[in-house]
């Protein structure tokens, strides 16, 4: 069981916001990764993004739960992990992904639990979402890269990578 | 018009940059955007032929959404 947990790195998005954000060079030293997010993004209607490794943009498999809007859904992809925020304008989505044995030479299994909400009042204004995801890919994962499927994260999005160790 | 930034951070030495993305980046993003904007349409349209369809068998059984429910339970 882990018991170290060591902040990498860090960044929130300036006043330009950012296409997309991404953390390079990432150390093979640890056991596991955990990112933490908080994002928005200035598209007009939906968005999706794609949570993507060695900025490959394909083999990915993921199976998504949401619900608070009355119904339940899921969806695989192959571009990206892929969280959702199936609203309007700075829908906030925040959400924590866990990467254990990242650096390994098996194929990257990937959770993820998520929570969203809008600023506009109504029904459904607030989302939880559970994802299962897998990357079948063998090699180390060095860099990852956040990335919504249009429009500019906004300023104030933050994104925390955080290294975990079992000793 | 500038083109849209892209920030990434150097995990080993702890750098942050602030990178104008290339036209061929814009373009590539651009493309990547539509793609998802087609497969969400497909999937919307999915979803309300589903819901079309459950309506309908539920007028043909002569029972209600929360009738059906109880029969599944």
């Amino acid at each position: 069981m882990a018991n170290t947990f060591e902040l990498i790195a860090s960044s929130t998005v300036g006043s330009g916001g950012a296409s997309t954000v991404s953390f390079t060079s990432i150390s093979s030293s640890y056991t596991d990764l955990c990112l933490k997010m908080s994002m928005a993004n200035n598209t007009a209607s939906w968005v999706d993004w794609y949570i993507q490794f060695n900025s490959s943009t394909s083999s990915y498999t993921d199976k998504l739960v949401y619900t608070g809007n009355g119904s339940s859904a899921s969806s695989t992809s192959d571009s990206g992990i892929q969280p959702r925020t199936p609203l309007s304008t700075q829908a906030w989505m925040n959400a924590e992904i866990y990467i254990p044995n990242y650096a390994g030479s098996t194929n990257k299994s990937v959770s993820l639990d998520q929570g969203w909400s809008r600023n506009a009042s109504g029904n459904g204004s607030t989302f939880t979402g559970l994802l299962a995801g897998l990357w079948s890919n063998t090699a180390a994962i060095t860099s990852i890269q956040i990335v919504p499927t249009s429009g500019n994260i906004v300023q104030y999005s933050t994104a925390y990578l955080y290294g975990v160790k079992n000793a | 018009m500038p083109n849209p930034t892209r920030i990434e951070i150097n995990c080993e030495t702890g750098v942050e940059s602030i990178i104008e993305l290339t036209d061929a980046e814009v373009a590539e993003m651009t493309y990547a955007a539509e793609l998802a904007a087609e497969k969400k349409a497909e999937e919307d349209a999915k979803a309300a032929s589903d819901a079309t369809a459950k309506a309908a068998l539920l007028v043909k059984l002569g029972i209600t959404a929360d009738e059906a429910k109880l029969l599944l339970a």
